[in-house]
């Protein structure tokens, strides 16, 4: 079957066998393989992508579903050669070890950071709950999105005083 | 927060690491993203039953299903003398199965096709006519003497495996004879799987042109795999390119030879194209090796005021279909005669029984250097219970039996020389930090008030850093390893060690300690591992093993790059040798101020102006064969609260006191805990992998055998003592599996406490809820 | 780890989905979330040869209020119930409910419809809509019908929906007075299914008494059960600590669980009883501000 899907930003068109799990179609026909597979009961999360701008577990949706809509993955994070404040966290926090859980990690983080740009540690534990990690314990992971959304909150903060500050120089 | 990798003598500073820039972008490259030309895919055909004949196999089938270009049994491997595969226990086992299979998710045959999909459906065409024999799922009921025998290809008829013992027997039984006070307790070390988040796999890729084997596999030792590859499949070592690429988590998981791999070379040998076979969840948990199993018997001989005098421990080790236990050659109970722990035990007898039963073989030292994690378990269990028994604080009694810090090196009952340790030290930091005296005014509020907490101690010793070469091997090869450092004119370092890092961090450890010794930032150093064509040959990363000996070969490599540098630098100081001055960044001149030469300048110097017949270039390479073993120690406390009306228990505060000698990045150093720490708390909360008496596996994929996520995991608290190994080069220790080691007992020791004025004395792990409502129920204590 | 190959047909209507599932009968399976359905398929414990993805129809998706009722459209994911804090004051177990089901990113596609004629017995929706006295609304080629929930759950993994019977919303009755709910769970670890799970819903009258008592069972028999007994007990009591007592001890004599690596069915009765017990003293404290006296 034929399929329109934007990745990333990024318009691909495919033609896909309805059986092709999502995950395998970004990994094996797009070549982003950041995205991982870890388990075969939608257990491990470290598939997670966006699907229109929700984490959702790409082992257990049909790339023919993703028809029509937005796909983003850890490859998308980054922009203009600019790590986004999650990996740059996630780095500074030694919030990953094999690195195997982190992109499915990160897009959870950021599907949370979306809808909740300040969130407490437990809501930062709920929110990661659907992706294992077996090498740090969660530990530093809380920390790196706290850290995170503090510089998103931060990064924000300068844009509104910027729009504050040429707001004042019109009047 | 991580520092810049760009400071000079980085050694002990918390730098960021060098692997993490790919892997937070997603381009990380593990097996499952290598991707060839022309690549085919293989699936595996596994048994549904624990232990029958397999009368036919109809492959016919699948050999008409679209895109399938091959499919093999165990007889076709039988004809090519590869249906069974050495283990690096001593044993054989069964690449794919012929005559029987002797556990459920055995390999029975494989398909290779052109997609996963076209493999999987051709799998299920294979038709397999099997006829149940009666199976054995329970290692006591294996030694029984009417017992099937399970396996016919051995010569002795009995599954018993060995038995293996250390320690003095009469000296033991003579002071049991005369002790005061004997505890005695059956404790289980239930079955689990490391189940690194990344399933094992490999890219076998034979290129017959260039008469050469490339395997892209999952694996925490390459150059042992491509040995035993060698001496498997006959292709001569030196046409074998073993490459592990990324790892996504290893934890003694991806020790082994899996049947997987050897299955996809054949297929790649007979087709010329790569063949990727990688394990689904289920395959890695109910097939590939599992870890621990023992069940054991401890008894403590003491004195009544809670000197302990002797240790007793006797253990039968279900090891499943086939021994596959990773351990080194001699010691096929590993090194569990550590047993005696951080106590100063005058004499201790240690007995193991390794036995065959229908279920997957094993076992791997899961994030265990070769069965301490039992051991420690085990006596820090007992201990406990020999507190209980004496109404001794358990802190006190620890206290009491301790080895001193002055008699290190410490000669224990079993034949280990301890290098260094000050464990009252250890324990009254953690005792102190964690407000050991407020919680048990606590503790006795709460129960005045019938609510049931706990607080749970375990001060382990553990034995890692396996060699030295004179005592280890693995299939005979010396358990050294080994660095290899190369300057490139501009100053900068290309560094290959023996080892295979799984997310330890040796990309930025190793640099570190070479930047250390050379004068050069971390950043000027790039770490290879895990490439046997270019890395100089070494046993792999397991065991806690990666820092005691490629760490010591990376610091003596670099000293050895420094004698020569030496030189060079006398040479560009025009002084003598003996007045060049080291400084630890630079060298300089003795008596003359301002002349000094970086290593950078020497390094342009070994390729641009060398002295009179020295040979140019400055690169060295060091096989580090270890004098002794290194014992990391700690203290461990659990503070725990027991829901009555469930059973739940909840670790409210858990510290992690280690002594893991000098180190080399502490933040790392405090990953690495948490991580085991999360280990140690599923394995004591969650983990088992159970066999009902037909051997089917009830806990195959991660619905049942349960991970803890980010909601279940407590809160971690870390501190440390620093006791240097006085023989690493260093005066480190490794630490990646000290938490897991130590950690079960403090969460069992936490829960018996709670329940201690009921008279509960041990609970065997998993605690699930409901054992704990049992013994609340037995109790009449409800909600 | 790959499901079998299937044809694939996304229809964009209920009827053309209803049209489709008559075709190809039970040779077809509706995909919606797919959270229960493709994992299935993937081990290939499922496989059929026809999927019919209703993800296209528009008008399965969102929720509205009508004719007291609120009709939760057969698309509605369980993450949309657990934010929709609208719906919190009338309806507060949906929220209460959702959160407890598998991990985000599941709750983020798998949907509440779907969940229900998956029919598992530890559906956390399952004990959730006994407790509501939901209904089902189903649609076929004779047109529609509602089920009562205690009609359609009918055995393990099957309900009493007709093969060519698509369920396209569920119904679930708007409270006449003060309302509050509870959700209790024991799960082996964060996303497990349950071990036990009791939904409590509880709606007062005038005098502050239990006007509309549900309690559902989940994880304890081979469908998700009404504590009927326990019910009854409730029905026109305030409550105070001799009801809480009464009711709780109730509760596990509709229960039906079974031993297994979760624990016995002694545990599971006996966790049904305390979280009755703790539901109905945390539904007093909300309503009342305490626990009543006779």
């Amino acid at each position: 079957m034929n399929i329109r899907v934007k990745v990333n930003g990024r318009l691909y068109e495919a033609d896909v066998e309805p059986r092709t799990l999502l995950a395998y179609f970004l990994r094996e026909q797009l070549n982003l393989t950041g995205t991982h597979i870890g388990c075969d009961t939608t257990t491990c999360g470290a598939c997670t992508v966006l699907f229109d701008g929700k984490p959702i577990k790409s082992c257990t949706v049909l790339a023919v579903q993703a028809d029509g809509h937005e796909v983003m993955t850890v490859e998308g994070l980054e922009s203009n050669g600019q790590l986004h404040p999650l990996q740059s966290a996630f780095w500074e926090d030694h919030a990953l070890q094999c690195g195997y859980c982190t992109p499915g990690m990160l897009m959870a983080a950021y599907g949370l950071l979306q809808t909740n740009p300040a969130p407490t540690d437990e809501e930062i534990r709920e929110a990661l709950s659907g992706n294992i990690c077996r090498c740090t314990g969660y530990m530093n992971i809380v920390k790196a999105v706290q850290n995170a959304a503090r510089q998103m909150a931060g990064e924000n903060q300068e844009v509104i005083e910027e729009a504050a500050v040429s707001g004042t120089s019109t009047d | 927060m991580a520092l810049r990798q760009t400071e000079l003598r980085p050694m002990g500073k918390p730098i960021g690491r060098k692997e993490d820039p790919r892997l937070i972008r997603g381009k990380g490259h593990y097996v499952d993203d290598v991707m060839l030309p022309n690549m085919l895919y293989l699936c595996i055909v596994r048994s549904p039953y624990a232990h029958a004949r397999i009368r036919r196999i109809d492959t016919s089938a699948a050999l008409a299903a679209p895109g399938v270009k091959l499919v093999l049994t165990g007889e076709d491997l039988a004809e090519m003398n590869l249906a069974w595969m050495p283990t690096l226990a001593g044993d054989q086992q069964m690449v794919m199965a012929t005559g029987k299979v002797l556990f459920q998710y055995q390999e029975v045959a494989a398909v290779v096709a052109e997609t996963r999909a076209q493999a999987e459906d051709a799998a299920q065409l294979i038709e397999v006519d099997y006829e149940p024999l009666p199976v054995v799922a329970d290692p006591f009921q294996a030694l029984a003497p009417d017992a099937p025998i399970l396996r016919e290809d051995k010569e002795k008829k009995s599954n018993h495996i060995f038995h293996w013992e250390a320690g003095d027997r009469e000296e033991t039984e003579a002071l049991f004879r005369e002790a005061p006070v004997v505890v005695k307790q059956n404790v289980r070390f239930p079955r689990v799987h490391p189940a690194p988040l990344e399933p094992c796999g490999c890219v076998s890729d034979w290129d017959a042109a260039r008469n050469k084997l490339t395997l892209y596999v999952t694996s925490q030792a390459p150059h042992v795999h491509r040995t035993v590859l060698a001496m498997v499949s006959g292709l001569p070592e030196h046409q074998i390119h073993v490459i592990s690429p990324d790892v996504g988590g290893g934890f003694g998981n991806k020790v082994p030879v899996y049947s997987g791999y050897v299955v996809a070379t054949v297929a790649s040998l007979k087709l010329g194209v790569p063949v990727k076979w990688i394990e689904t969840r289920t395959e890695n948990i109910a097939s590939s090796h599992f870890a621990r199993d023992y069940h054991m018997t401890a008894e403590i001989a003491a004195r009544e005021d809670g000197t302990v005098l002797a240790l007793r421990v006797k253990t039968v080790a279900d090891h499943g279909a086939f021994d596959a236990a990773a351990d080194p050659s001699k010691f096929p109970a590993g090194l569990f005669s550590i047993v005696t722990g951080s106590y100063d035990f005058k004499a201790a007898f240690v007995e193991v029984d390794g036995v065959y039963t229908n279920k997957a073989p094993g076992g791997v030292a899961y994030r265990c250097s070769f069965r301490v994690t039992e051991a420690a378990y085990l006596i820090e269990r007992v201990m406990d219970i020999l507190a209980q028994r004496l109404k001794m604080d358990p802190a006190e009694l620890r206290l009491k039996n301790f080895i001193r810090k002055e008699q290190f090196p410490y000669h224990s009952p079993t034949g280990w020389v301890y290098d260094s340790g000050d464990y009252e030290k250890t324990l009254k930091l953690a005792l102190e930090r964690i407000g050991y005296e407020e919680l048990r005014k606590e503790q006795a509020e709460k129960r005045a008030r019938g609510e049931l907490m706990g607080i749970g101690i375990s001060t382990f010793t553990e034995v890692v850093g396996a060699g030295p070469a004179h005592q280890f091997d693995i299939v005979g090869i010396k358990m050294f390893d080994s660095a290899q450092i190369r300057f490139h004119p501009t100053g900068k370092v290309i560094a290959r060690l023996g080892v295979r890092h799984q997310g330890q961090g040796h990309e930025t450890t190793f640099a570190q300690i070479i930047a250390e010794e050379l004068g050069l930032s971390a950043d000027d150093v790039l770490i290879e591992e895990g490439d046997t064509d270019t890395a100089p040959y070494g046993l792999g990363t397991y065991a806690s093993r990666s820092t005691p000996t490629a760490g010591g070969a990376a610091a003596l490599c670099a000293r050895r790059i420094r004698e020569k540098a030496r030189k060079i630098a006398a040479h560009l100081l025009e002084v003598g040798e003996d007045d060049v001055v080291w400084d630890g960044v630079a060298f300089s001149a003795k008596g003359l101020p301002g002349r000094a030469v970086s290593m950078k300048d020497v390094a342009f110097a070994a390729y641009t102006n060398v002295p009179e017949g020295m040979e140019p270039g400055l690169e060295a390479t060091y096989y580090y064969n270890p004098p002794n073993l290194t014992f990391p120690n700690g203290a461990y406390i659990a503070v725990v609260d027991i829901d009555k009306g469930t059973g739940t228990v909840k670790v409210r505060r858990f510290l992690a006191v280690d002594d893991c000698g000098n180190v080399i990045n502490p933040m790392i150093v405090e990953g690495q805990v948490h991580g085991g720490l999360t280990e140690g708390f599923a394995i004591a909360f969650m983990q088992d992998i159970p066999y009902d008496a037909d051997g089917n596996c009830l806990a195959p994929n991660l619905m049942d055998y349960l991970v803890p996520t980010s909601v279940d995991t407590p809160r971690w608290e870390t501190d440390r003592t620093v006791t240097p190994s006085p023989h690493h080069p260093i005066g480190a220790k490794g630490v990646g599996e000290s938490p897991n080691v130590g950690s079960p007992a403090a969460f069992v020791n936490a829960v018996v406490d709670a329940l201690s004025p009921l008279g509960v004395e041990h609970i065997d792990m998993p605690i699930f809820p409901w054992k704990v409502w049992n013994i609340l129920r037995e109790h009449g204590i409800t909600e | 780890m790959f499901p079998n190959a299937f044809k694939y047909e996304a229809p964009t209507s209920v009827d053309e989905a209803v049209r489709l599932m008559t075709e190809y009968g039970y040779d077809s399976k509706v995909l919606a979330g797919g959270q229960s359905l493709l994992p299935m398929m993937k081990l290939r414990i499922a496989a059929p040869a026809v999927l019919i993805d209703v993800n296209g129809i528009q008008d399965l998706k969102g929720w509205r209020e009508a004719d007291g009722k609120l009709r939760i459209g057969a698309l509605v994911r369980h993450a949309e119930l657990e934010h929709a804090s609208e719906l919190d004051d009338k309806y507060p177990l949906l929220s209460r409910t959702a959160r407890w089901i598998a991990d985000p990113p599941i709750r983020n596609r798998g949907t509440v419809c779907g969940s229900l004629v998956h029919a598992d017995p530890g559906s956390d929706w399952g004990a959730a809509m006994i407790a509501l006295r939901a209904e089902v609304e189903v649609q076929g080629t004779e047109g529609n019908r509602l089920i009562p929930i205690d009609e359609f759950f009918v055995d393990t993994f099957a309900t009493s929906l007709n093969e060519n019977e698509l369920a396209v919303a569920v119904h679930v009755p708007t409270p006449g007075g003060p309302v509050a709910a509870r959700y209790m769970k024991l799960e082996r670890r964060a996303g497990d299914f349950a071990i036990a799970a009791l939904a409590v819903h509880i709606v007062l009258d005038s005098e502050g008494r239990v006007a509309e008592g549900g309690i559902g069972i989940g994880a304890c028999g081979p469908i998700p059960l009404r504590a009927t007994k326990a019910e009854e007990a409730l029905i026109g009591q305030p409550i105070t600590e001799e009801t809480i007592a009464t009711v709780s001890r109730l509760v596990p004599e509709d229960a039906d669980p079974a031993d297994d690596l979760r624990g016995s069915a002694a545990y599971k009765r006996d966790l049904l009883r305390v979280f009755a017990a703790r539901a109905l003293r945390e539904i007093a404290e909300e309503l009342h501000g305490r626990v009543g006296n006779e």
